[in-house]
C-alpha cells in the first residue's frame, strides 16, 4: 500500500476540521507535505498548530474531512458518500509510518532508557530483541545517550530524556516524524543539545518532519517551508529566508515581532 | 488459666486447619476481587455508555448493600433459584463481589493518576490497547493501588469471620470452640484476635514487600528500613483518598 | 397467593414494617457509635502526638491490634464478657471504638495538613499551647476530616448487621427473622439490601459532593 513515489505527498489534509465541543479549532483545513520535507508550523497559541500533530498521530479525533498519509486513507475514508472512521487494524498499519516526539517526553517510567526504545520495534514491529537492542545502541550513540542505556528514567535530566524520546521514536523507522515543541520545557542552557541531535537528523535521514516550535531560528535553518496559522486557518506560506525576513501578511509580522522582540 | 493453655495446646491442629480455611476464602476472595476490580475498574472509564453504565450500576451496587447481606443472600436465597453452592464457594463469591467493589475503585483511581501523556506515548508507538495498559499503564498504577489494596485486604480479612455463620470451620469457629472448652470467654476470644491479628499483620508486611518491588521497577525504590517493611502503615495517597472505601480504606 | 411464583408481594409488604424498625435501630447505633469513633478518635491522635514513649507505642500497639483484627469477633467477645450490657450497647460502643482507630487516622492527616505557617505564626502571636490547639490547628484539621467522617459513617452504617450476632434486632436481623420464621429469605434480605443502598448510595453522593467543595 505504501506509495513512496516522488509525486504522491507523505501528508495530505482534506478539509479538516476539528471543534471540541462549540469550539472551531480548525475549518476546513486543506494542505500537502510532499515526501522528506521538513515544515514548520507557526503561530499564537491556541492557533491550531499542536491540534495538527496530535490529529496526525491520532490522539484526537477528526470532527470532518480526510487525513491520507502517503495517499492512503488513515483515520477517516469515505465510503460512497459515507463518512467513517478507518478501523483501528487498518489505523496502525499507517500510524507504523508515524512517529512523535512531546513537549513534555513521556518516557515510560517504569522502563530503563534500553526498555523504552526497544518496547515496540520488539512487540509491534516484531524485530528481534538482538536487532533492536542493536539498533537502540545506534540511535542512543547518535542522541549521546550511550552511557545512560540501563539508566531508569527518572535519573536523567529533562535534556536527557528528550534526548532519549527522540531515539525512542526514531527506533521505531519513521517515514514521518512529528515534534510538538521539543525544547519548551527545557532549561535554555539544554535546548543548543536537543536541537543539535535534531539538526543532525535533519540532515542525516530523509524523513518528513512537521515542527511545531518556538525556536525560529532552528526553524529558519532546518525547514524547507513554514506556515502561518491563525484561528485555524494557513495565513501565510513561505520559505523560511521570506517568512522571516519579509513576510507579506499583516498577521505574521505582528505575530513575527512579538516572538522575536524585534 | 494452665487449664486453658493445655487445652490451647491441645487444639493447636484443629487451629491448623482454621487458620487454612481464613486464608482460602482470604486468597480466593482476593484473587476474585481483583479480577472484578480490573474488569469493573477499566470498564467504569471507558467511553462507551453501554459499558460504563452497567460497571458504575453493579460497583455502586456492592458498595452499597451490606456485605452482611450478600452473604447470607447468597447463602439463603440463591438456593431458591437452583444455585446450590459450597458454603466456602458462597463466602469467597460474597468476599470478592464486595471488595472487588471497592477495590475497582483504587484501580479506576490508580489508572486516571496515570499521566494522559503515558496513553499518547505508546499511542504514538502505534501499541495495541492491551500492550498499552499491560506494559505502560498498569505497571504506573500497580505502584499507586497497592497500599490500598492492602487494606482492602484486611478488610477482607476481618469480613471473611462472617463465614463461622454459614458454617465455615474458620478461626471465628476454632475461637468459639475453644471457647467452649474452657469456659473463659477473656482467653479464648483474646487467643482468637491474636490469630487474626497475626494473619493480618504477615499480610501486610507481604503487601509491603510488593509494594517496595512495584516502586524499585519505576526507579523510585528507595531500599526501607525494616521498621518500615514491618509497619502497618494506612494509605497515604492523597489524590486516591477520595474515592469512597469501607472501614480503613483511605479515607485518611 | 401464588405458588409458582419465587417472589411473594403479599410477604414483602408484611416484613416491611419490621424492616423500617429495625433500620431505625441502625441508624440509632451508627450515629451513636459515630459519636464515640469521633470522640475517641480525636483522643488518640492527639495522644499519639505526645513525646512520651511510654504512652505511644502502646497505644499504636492497641490501635493497629483494633484495628487489624474482626469487628464481628470483638463485638461477640465484648458482649460474652459483660452479660449485664445489653447488646445495643455493646453494638454502638464496640462499633465506636473500631471506628475511633480509623478516625484518628483520619485527624492525624487532617492535623498533618494544617500548614506551618500557622503553627509560625500562633507563635509570633505569643498564644499559648492549648490556645493555639484550639483556636487555630483544630478548626482547620476538622475541617479537612469532614469528608472521611461522612466515609466512614456510611461504612459503619453497612457493617452494623454484625449486630445480628449478639442479638440486636437491626434491620438484618429483622429480616433474618422473618425468613427463619417462614422459611422465606428472598423477599426479606432482598428487601433489606435495597433499603442499606438506598440509604448509604444517596448518603455517599453527599459526601462525595462535600470532597469536591472542601478539596
Amino acid at each position: 500500500m505504501t506509495n513512496t513515489s516522488g509525486d504522491v505527498p507523505a501528508i495530505e489534509f482534506r478539509d479538516v476540521t476539528k471543534r471540541f465541543g462549540d469550539n472551531v479549532v480548525l475549518d476546513g483545513l486543506n494542505f500537502s507535505v510532499p515526501q522528506g520535507q521538513r515544515i514548520t508550523l507557526i503561530g499564537p497559541s491556541g492557533s491550531g498548530k499542536t491540534t495538527i500533530l496530535r490529529l496526525l498521530m491520532t490522539l484526537e479525533e477528526l470532527s470532518g474531512g480526510l487525513i491520507l498519509i502517503d495517499g492512503d486513507p488513515y483515520t477517516h475514508e469515505y465510503k460512497g458518500e459515507k463518512w467513517v472512521a478507518v478501523p483501528e487494524k487498518r489505523r496502525r498499519v499507517v500510524r507504523n509510518r508515524v512517529g512523535m516526539v512531546f513537549q513534555q517526553f513521556n518516557l515510560f517510567p517504569n522502563m530503563t532508557v534500553l526498555e523504552n526504545i526497544i518496547e515496540s520495534p520488539v512487540h509491534v514491529l516484531g524485530k528481534s530483541k538482538a536487532e533492536a537492542i542493536a539498533d537502540a545502541e545506534r540511535l542512543l550513540e547518535k542522541v549521546g545517550m550511550s552511557e545512560k542505556r540501563d539508566f531508569n528514567t527518572n535519573q536523567l535530566s529533562g535534556g536527557q530524556q528528550q534526548r532519549v524520546a527522540i531515539a525512542r521514536a526514531l527506533a521505531m523507522d519513521p517515514e514521518i516524524l512529528l515534534l510538538d515543541e521539543v525544547t519548551s520545557a527545557l532549561d535554555p542552557e539544554i535546548v543548543a543539545d536537543v536541537l543539535d541531535v535534531l539538526r543532525e537528523i535533519a540532515e542525516t535521514t530523509d524523513i518528513t518532519m512537521l515542527l511545531v516550535t518556538h525556536e525560529m531560528q532552528f526553524a529558519r535553518e532546518v525547514s524547507d517551508r513554514v506556515l502561518m496559522f491563525d484561528k485555524g486557518q494557513i495565513v501565510e506560506e513561505a520559505d523560511p529566508e521570506t517568512m522571516f525576513t519579509n513576510p507579506s501578511h499583516e498577521r505574521t509580522k505582528e505575530f513575527l515581532k512579538a516572538v522575536l522582540g524585534g | 488459666m494452665t487449664d486453658d493453655i493445655q487445652e490451647l495446646i491441645d487444639r493447636l491442629p484443629a487451629l491448623g486447619d482454621a487458620v487454612l480455611v481464613t486464608l482460602e476464602m482470604t486468597l480466593g476472595g482476593a484473587l476474585l476481587a481483583i479480577v472484578i476490580a480490573v474488569v469493573l475498574g477499566f470498564g467504569s472509564r471507558t467511553q462507551s455508555l453501554w459499558v460504563r453504565g452497567p460497571s458504575r450500576v453493579i460497583v455502586e451496587f456492592f458498595r452499597g448493600t451490606s456485605l452482611v447481606v450478600q452473604l447470607f443472600w447468597l447463602f439463603y436465597v440463591l438456593p431458591v433459584f437452583g444455585f446450590k453452592m459450597e458454603a466456602l464457594a458462597v463466602a469467597i463469591v460474597a468476599l470478592g463481589l464486595n471488595y472487588g467493589a471497592y477495590a475497582s475503585e483504587v484501580v479506576r483511581g490508580s489508572i486516571a493518576s496515570v499521566p494522559q501523556g503515558q496513553w499518547e506515548a505508546a499511542t504514538a508507538l502505534n501499541m495495541t490497547w492491551f500492550h498499552k495498559v499491560r506494559r505502560v499503564i498498569f505497571p504506573q498504577a500497580w505502584a499507586l493501588m497497592i497500599p490500598m489494596l492492602a487494606n482492602l485486604l484486611i478488610q477482607l480479612v476481618k469480613g471473611s469471620a462472617l463465614a463461622y455463620y454459614i458454617t465455615l470451620q474458620d478461626v471465628n469457629f476454632w475461637t468459639v470452640e475453644l471457647r467452649r472448652a474452657t469456659a473463659d470467654t477473656f482467653f479464648s476470644y483474646t487467643a482468637g484476635l491474636i490469630v487474626y491479628f497475626i494473619i493480618a499483620y504477615l499480610l501486610t508486611w507481604g503487601m509491603n514487600i510488593l509494594e517496595e518491588r512495584a516502586k524499585r521497577r519505576l526507579g523510585r525504590g528507595t531500599r526501607p528500613t525494616l521498621r518500615e517493611t514491618f509497619s502497618l502503615k494506612p494509605p497515604t495517597n492523597p489524590r486516591l483518598a477520595n474515592t469512597q472505601m469501607p472501614a480503613g480504606g483511605g479515607a485518611a | 397467593m401464588n405458588d409458582d411464583s419465587i417472589w411473594d408481594w403479599e410477604r414483602a409488604w408484611e416484613v416491611l414494617p419490621d424492616l423500617l424498625a429495625g433500620l431505625w435501630v441502625t441508624i440509632q447505633i451508627t450515629v451513636l457509635g459515630m459519636i464515640i469513633a469521633s470522640v475517641l478518635g480525636l483522643f488518640i491522635a492527639l495522644a499519639m502526638r505526645t513525646p512520651s514513649k511510654w504512652l505511644t507505642t502502646p497505644l499504636k500497639f492497641l490501635v493497629d491490634f483494633i484495628r487489624m483484627t474482626p469487628v464481628l469477633v470483638q463485638l461477640v467477645f465484648v458482649y460474652l464478657l459483660l452479660t449485664a450490657v445489653p447488646g445495643y450497647v455493646v453494638g454502638f460502643v464496640v462499633l465506636g471504638v473500631h471506628y475511633a482507630t480509623y478516625m484518628s487516622e483520619v485527624y492525624r492527616a487532617g492535623i498533618e495538613a494544617v500548614p506551618k505557617g500557622q503553627w509560625e505564626a500562633a507563635t509570633a502571636l505569643n498564644m499559648s499551647k492549648g490556645r493555639t490547639w484550639r483556636a487555630v490547628i483544630l478548626p482547620q484539621a476538622i475541617r479537612n476530616t469532614l469528608p472521611g467522617l461522612g466515609n466512614y459513617a456510611i461504612s459503619m452504617f453497612k457493617e452494623t448487621p454484625f449486630l445480628f450476632a449478639i442479638s440486636v434486632t437491626e434491620m438484618y436481623k429483622a429480616g433474618q427473622d422473618y425468613g427463619a420464621n417462614t422459611f422465606s429469605y428472598i423477599e426479606a434480605l432482598t428487601m433489606v439490601g435495597l433499603l442499606f443502598l438506598a440509604v448509604s448510595y444517596p448518603t455517599s453522593l453527599l459526601v462525595r459532593r462535600m470532597e469536591i467543595r472542601l478539596a
